[in-house]
C-alpha cells in the first residue's frame, strides 16, 4: 500500500490491518510461478507442434504459420471455455494459461457466454470486450510508442 | 424494548413458525446436506440466466416455510428480503411472486439476520401477527456481478471465498411452537480499511468483534451463556482474526463454541479456498442446519451473527475500502 494512502488510516486501523495481515495465508508465489512456467510451457510446446505440423504438412513457410496456429491455439482454448474446463485449468496454472493467447480468448469467450442472457446486442456484443478490452487499448498503445522510439532511433542515424 | 446502546430484546419471544433452506448442486456435495429442505441439481434451476434461478431459489424456499408452517401466503402479513444483487431483484421479483406486503433490505449477507431482527421487531410491536423473511444468493450470479465471468480463469488466493448457491426462508410469528428469537443486536459499520475484494472475510471481521463485544456488553452476558455463537461468512481467514481479537478483549469461548456458518457448509475437500459466503451462507446454515438441531435438543441458545461486506464493484474499482457491518440474533429453544 503506498505509504500516502497509510497516513490517512488510524492507529486503530493500522493496527489492525498489521493483525490481519499476519493472519492472511500468504499467496503461494513460488508454487504458482513454478506452475505458471510448466503450463506455460506445455501450451507453447502445443502451439510449437501446431506450427510445426502446418509447416510440414500444410504447406505454410515458417513466417505465416503463425496466424493458422494462433486460430488453433484460440479455438482450443474457446472449446475448453464452453464445456467449462478453462476456469479448473486456470486455477491450477495462473499466469501459465492466462499470459498466452489461450488467456485472452478466455477472456472474451467467457465474458460473451456469461453475458448471454443480456441478449446479443448489449450482452454479447457489449460485454465481450469487459475484460479483453484493456488489453487491446494498451497493447495497440504500447506498439505505438515503440514504433515511435524505432522511428526516432533511425532517424537519428542507428540501427 | 431497547436495551443498553443497540440491543432490542423481545418480550414476546417471537416464535420461528417454520423455517426452510434451499441449495444447489454443490451444496449437496457439502458438508451440511441432511439439513436442507430441498438440494437442486440444476445450478440453473431451468431458468435460462443465474439472475432468474436465484429468484426461483428464494421462491422455493419462501414456499416450504409457508407450508411448513401449513399456511398459506394469505396468512403472511409482510415479507421482509434481501440478497446480493443490483436493486435486489432477487428478493423484490420473488416478492412479486408472492403477492405479499414487501419491504427489500439490503445488508449484504448481514441481510439474513438483519431480516430476522426486523421481523422480530414487526412482531413485538404488534403490528403483524405473521412475517416471513428471506434471503438468497448464487453463485453464479455474485461472480458476474462482483467480481469476473464465471468461466474466466483467474487464478484465486487463499483467502476468496465460495459464495453459496441457496436460500433460507423463516416464518415468525405471534403464535405457535418452535425456537423464539429473544434478542437482537443491530451493529454498526466499522471499516478498518482493507480494501482487497478477494478477503472479505478479513474486511469483515472488526464489525462482527464490534456486535458481539456490544451484545455481551448491552445484555451484561458472557459467551457461556450460549451453546453455540456462529458468525455468517468470515471464513478462515476473517473467523481466526475474530477469534484472536476477541481473546485479546477477553471474551473467551469454550471448544467448537465460537463457530462460522461458511465453515460449516461445505466439506473440507470442496474447492472453497478460505469458506463459504453470500447471503444465503448463514440464511441455510440458520434455518437449516441449527433451527433443526435446536428442534432435536441439541441447542438450547445460540447466537447467529450475520456479517456483511458493504462494498459494490463500483466501491472497490475507485479504491475505496470495505465496509464491514454484523447484526446478531439470539435464538432460544
Amino acid at each position: 500500500m503506498p505509504s500516502q494512502k497509510k497516513k490517512k488510516l488510524t492507529t486503530a486501523q493500522q493496527q489492525y490491518q498489521k493483525l490481519a495481515k499476519a493472519k492472511e495465508p500468504k499467496r503461494p508465489f513460488l508454487l504458482n510461478m513454478i506452475r505458471a512456467f510448466i503450463a506455460g510451457g506445455i501450451i507453447c510446446t502445443i502451439g510449437q507442434a501446431i506450427q510445426w505440423l502446418f509447416i510440414t504438412y500444410g504447406k505454410f513457410s515458417e513466417e505465416n504459420a503463425g496466424n493458422p496456429t494462433v486460430a488453433v491455439l484460440i479455438m482450443i482454448s474457446v472449446l475448453l471455455t464452453g464445456f467449462g474446463i478453462f476456469d479448473h485449468l486456470a486455477q491450477w496454472s495462473g499466469a501459465g494459461t492466462a499470459v498466452p493467447i489461450t488467456g485472452f480468448a478466455n477472456s472474451m469467450a467467457s465474458a460473451a457466454i456469461e453475458h448471454r442472457s443480456e441478449g446479443f446486442v448489449l450482452g454479447v456484443g457489449a460485454k465481450m470486450f469487459k475484460l479483453a478490452g484493456s488489453v487491446i487499448v494498451y497493447g495497440v498503445f504500447s506498439a505505438f510508442v515503440i514504433v515511435l522510439i524505432k522511428i526516432l532511433i533511425k532517424a537519428l542515424g542507428g540501427i | 424494548m431497547l436495551q443498553g446502546h443497540q440491543t432490542w430484546v423481545f418480550n414476546s419471544m417471537p416464535v420461528i413458525r417454520a423455517s426452510a433452506a434451499v441449495g444447489g448442486p454443490f451444496e449437496a456435495e457439502g458438508a451440511l446436506h441432511d439439513d436442507f429442505d430441498r438440494l437442486n441439481a440444476d445450478i440453473w434451476m431451468g431458468q435460462d440466466s443465474f439472475e432468474k434461478a436465484e429468484k426461483k431459489l428464494l421462491e422455493q424456499a419462501c414456499d416450504l416455510a409457508i407450508q411448513q408452517a401449513a399456511m398459506k401466503k394469505a396468512d403472511v402479513q409482510f415479507f421482509i428480503g434481501g440478497d446480493l444483487m443490483d436493486q435486489i431483484i432477487s428478493s423484490s421479483f420473488a416478492a412479486r411472486t408472492l403477492g405479499v406486503p414487501y419491504l427489500g433490505i439490503y445488508g449484504a449477507c448481514s441481510s439474513s439476520m438483519e431480516g430476522l431482527a426486523l421481523a422480530s421487531l414487526l412482531i413485538e410491536s404488534g403490528f403483524a401477527q405473521n412475517v416471513l423473511t428471506a434471503t438468497s444468493s448464487h453463485n453464479g450470479a455474485a461472480e458476474k456481478q462482483y467480481r469476473y465471468p464465471t468461466e474466466y480463469g483467474s487464478q484465486k488466493p487463499p483467502t476468496a471465498q465460495w459464495t453459496v448457491t441457496g436460500a433460507g426462508a423463516a416464518i415468525l410469528g405471534r403464535e405457535g411452537t418452535g425456537p423464539h428469537v429473544v434478542a437482537a443486536t443491530i451493529g454498526k459499520v466499522v471499516d478498518m480499511g482493507l480494501s482487497d475484494p478477494l478477503n472479505m472475510g478479513g474486511a469483515m471481521a472488526p464489525a462482527a468483534v464490534d456486535t458481539i463485544e456490544a451484545h455481551f456488553r448491552d445484555l451484561q452476558r458472557s459467551p457461556s451463556y450460549y451453546d453455540l455463537i456462529v458468525t455468517g461468512d468470515l471464513g478462515r481467514v476473517g473467523h481466526g482474526i475474530a477469534t484472536d481479537l476477541l481473546t485479546q478483549h477477553g471474551i473467551k469461548f469454550s471448544a467448537n463454541q465460537f463457530n462460522d456458518c461458511g465453515l460449516m457448509i461445505y466439506q473440507k475437500e470442496q474447492p472453497v479456498f478460505a469458506g463459504g459466503s453470500g447471503c444465503a451462507c448463514s440464511a441455510t446454515v440458520t434455518y437449516g442446519h441449527l433451527l433443526k438441531r435446536m428442534k432435536k435438543g441439541e441447542l438450547h441458545r445460540i447466537l447467529v451473527v450475520a456479517t456483511g461486506a458493504l462494498l459494490s464493484p463500483l466501491s472497490y474499482q475507485q479504491k475505496e475500502s470495505i465496509p464491514g457491518v454484523a447484526h446478531a440474533v439470539a435464538i432460544e429453544m
